[in-house]
């Protein structure tokens, strides 16, 4: 459903980020990457996503067949594309409800009515375990990094998308916003939603199973393997994938 | 046809309010321009007393001496010989919703507003050319002794009432403005509320100009005795002109010792309306005034409402946005005097620009010497959502009191890249997005509106925002 091919992504200030990543992602699957810190993981995420900051410099990405390139980050949306953000942006004035009913609106063919979206929202909040009051809150102005995180996944239970990628959703949270977070992703888990989880960790992983890890490094994806390569991973340390994959250097 | 074209020019075509009702005109001054036999005919044809025709001519000797002012924003372009000062529509004024003539009627339906709104807009006085023409002063507010008339009617029924406070705290030698104001008005409101009586639905005025080359110089003047409470509510929407077009009104507040006044404005200029108000009120004792106001459309707009904390204990508040966009300049802001000790103010302004709009914040703040323990608090916050758009603020204060605390806080923000980014990634477009973070930016007004008028602002800075987008 998610085709990246020798996709290249620079930034004005940082140069070329993204160095020629191949990934493909399959109807269902869950792919987790992990990899050091700027690797270019966020980098790849905005770029998936459109943000305007982050230009692609060669290669292409379809979803279910269509040139994601192409598109502004809200027809991207509409496509069923979501992206949880490693430092969600705050948008004072506006409340959690307002703006979910607004982008649960542009994204659905029909608009729900009041009713229904309350109820919705309701229902989602419950799984969220995230208080009713928050509705009536700013979009993450004065939220903490945890209430942050918890409000992203609440967004994706909003909006039902086909592909999630959860840019470090799991940093900073602690024990029990940890497994609420991913009992809100395994809702969505079924045939018809696939996902790329960024993370640093192996422990949300025992959470949400991935099918597929892969691993990071200087802007390029340079190995991957099932879930045990987490563990691995973490046992190990990067500077046991830069000796055996050769990498880190420029190319 | 020359009126489509202007309006494209204008870059109006998108303008939904831009309609305008045919023009059926009672009277007229006979030609454009200003000289005491125009000022006599305007008395004499409203049947008024001889002591407001000399008040009229005094304010028009006033209005001439007095020059333009220089300062603010760029009036270059009005030419006072080229308007006309006063018309009135050919329907009497309506007292039920059955007698509303249907034109207005069909103005109400065009503004979108739905018709259990139209009920709930009891007490609406619409003003309509110059006039109010419909007037539904609610039962019980009758039997309260509450009056409420359109300014003539008061001047026809409640002489002696206008006679002791029109004037008084707005003098015509006050500003070249309110002199012009003076000479010329027509129409406005006036609110009597006895003591010890809380109006709890607020008093709405809705009003547009339709003439081309008229002036608006409506006149309002809200009494509250003592210990009373009120709200009025004046909306306001403009059709498009050809031609420059001035509004420039007066409002004049006077809050009685523990009285509390709230004025709330929408006002929504078409692009080439010079709007020139001046807004002023007193607080005597324990009393309360706040202004809640928002400029959008115009030219050129020059508008500080004020307050004058006239006794120990007296409350203060000022609240504004103002839109400008392509062309136009905002220059708002807000005055507060502090004259008697322990009072309190607030003045809090937002401003949003775009393209070769300008807006900037304007503010007095002066403490009088003796108004000891006074507090005051200013904020203001422009936002810029292109690289083109200006804004600046211009804040005075003069305290020659030491016992005092003031604050000031300013703020200029863009709406952020990644703030439209975020919002888009979550579906919505660009321009709804940008909506999004305007109407978040002003919702701390915003929710002071009654939520019609809530509404109402939003939806007007949206369309004020849209075609220019993208
Ligand atoms: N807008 C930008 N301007 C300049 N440099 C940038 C920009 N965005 C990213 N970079 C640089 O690109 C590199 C990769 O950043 P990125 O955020 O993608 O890393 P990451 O893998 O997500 O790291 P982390 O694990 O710390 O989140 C970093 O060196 C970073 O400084
Ligand atoms: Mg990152």
């Amino acid at each position: 459903m998610l085709k990246i091919e020798n996709l290249r992504v620079a930034v004005e200030e940082g140069g070329e980020i993204v160095k020629g990543l191949d990934l493909e992602v399959g109807r269902g699957e869950i792919h987790a990457i992990m990899g050091p810190n700027g690797s270019g993981k966020s980098t790849l995420a905005n770029a998936l996503m459109g943000h305007p900051r982050y230009e692609v410099t060669g290669g292409s990405v379809t979803f279910e067949g269509e040139d994601l390139l192409e598109l502004e980050p809200d027809e991207r949306a509409r496509l069923g594309v979501f992206m949880a953000f490693q430092y969600p942006s705050e948008v004072p004035g506006v409340s959690v409800a307002n703006f979910l009913r607004t982008a649960v609106n542009s994204v659905r063919e029909e608009e729900l009515s009041a009713m229904e979206m309350y109820r919705l929202l309701q229902e989602k909040m419950r799984v969220m375990q995230i208080d009713p009051s928050f509705a009536e809150r700013y979009l993450n102005e004065g939220f903490s990094g945890g209430e942050k995180k918890r409000n992203e996944i609440l967004q994706l239970l909003m909006l039902q998308p086909k592909l999630a990628i959860l840019d470090e959703t799991d940093s900073g949270l602690d024990i029990d916003a940890l497994q609420v977070v991913a009992r809100g992703v395994n809702e969505m888990r079924g045939p018809e939603f696939s996902a790329i989880v960024i993370t640093h960790y192996s422990r949300i992983l025992r959470y949400i199973e991935p099918d597929y890890v892969h691993v990071m490094l200087d802007g390029r994806i340079v190995t991957s393997g099932g879930k045990e390569l987490a563990d691995e991973l973490e046992a190990k340390g990067y500077d046991w994938v830069r000796q055996e994959f050769g990498a880190g250097t420029q190319s | 046809m020359p009126e489509e074209k202007s309006i494209t020019e204008l870059g109006l075509d998108e303008y939904r309010y831009g309609f305008r009702d045919p023009e059926e005109y009672f009277f007229k001054t006979p030609r454009k321009g200003l000289d005491p036999e125009i000022i006599a005919m305007i008395s004499k044809h409203k049947n008024e007393p001889e002591w407001m025709l000399e008040f009229r001519l005094k304010a028009l000797e006033i209005f001439l001496e007095k020059p333009t002012p220089t300062w603010g924003g760029d009036l270059s372009g009005l030419d006072f010989d080229d308007i006309y000062y006063y018309i009135r529509p050919v329907e009497n004024q309506g007292r039920s919703w059955d007698e509303v003539p249907e034109e207005i009627k069909n103005t109400f339906e065009r503004l979108g507003i739905p018709q259990a709104e139209r009920e709930v807009l009891a007490g609406v006085g619409a003003q309509y050319e110059s006039e109010v023409v419909y007037h539904n002063l609610k039962e019980e507010w009758e039997k309260q002794g509450v009056i409420f008339l359109d300014m003539d009617g008061g001047l026809r029924e409640h002489e002696d009432i206008v006679r002791q406070y029109f004037g008084t705290v707005v003098p015509p030698d006050d500003n070249k403005f309110a002199a012009l104001n003076s000479a010329v008005w027509s129409g406005g409101s006036f609110v009597y509320v006895p003591a010890g009586v809380h109006v709890d639905i607020p008093l709405q005025a809705y009003f547009r100009i339709n003439a081309e080359n008229m002036g608006q110089f409506e006149r309002t003047l809200i009494i509250a005795e003592e210990g009373s409470y009120v709200h009025y509510i004046e909306g306001c929407t403009a059709p498009t002109y050809t031609t420059n077009s001035l509004h420039s009104a007066v409002v004049e507040l006077i809050a009685k010792p523990g009285a509390r006044i709230r004025y709330s404005t929408i006002q929504n200029w078409s692009h080439n309306t010079y709007n020139l108000v001046t807004k002023r009120g007193v607080a005597y004792e324990n009393a309360t005034i706040e202004w809640v106001d928002g400029n959008l459309g115009s030219k050129l707009t020059m508008k500080y409402p004020a307050v004058y904390l006239m006794g120990e204990g007296a409350h203060g508040e000022i609240l504004s946005v103002a839109y400008a966009g392509d062309g136009q300049h905002q220059d708002a802001g807000g005055k507060v005097v502090h004259a008697a000790p322990n009072t309190t103010s607030r003045i809090t302004s937002k401003s949003i620009s775009k393209g070769t709009g300008r807006s900037s914040y304007r503010g007095l703040l002066k403490v009088h010497e003796g108004a000891e323990n006074s507090k005051s608090r200013v904020e203001c916050d422009a936002l810029l959502l292109d690289e083109k758009a200006r804004t600046d603020t211009y804040p005075y204060i003069e305290i020659e009191e030491k016992k005092v605390t003031t604050e000031h806080e300013a703020s200029v923000s863009k709406v952020g890249e990644d703030q439209l980014f975020y919002l888009m990634s979550r579906g919505i477009p660009e321009d709804e997005a940008m909506a999004l973070v305007v109407n978040g930016f002003i919702e701390p007004i915003a929710k002071e509106l009654p939520l019609e008028y809530a509404i109402e602002l939003n939806r007007l800075i949206q369309l004020e925002m849209e075609g220019s987008v993208g």
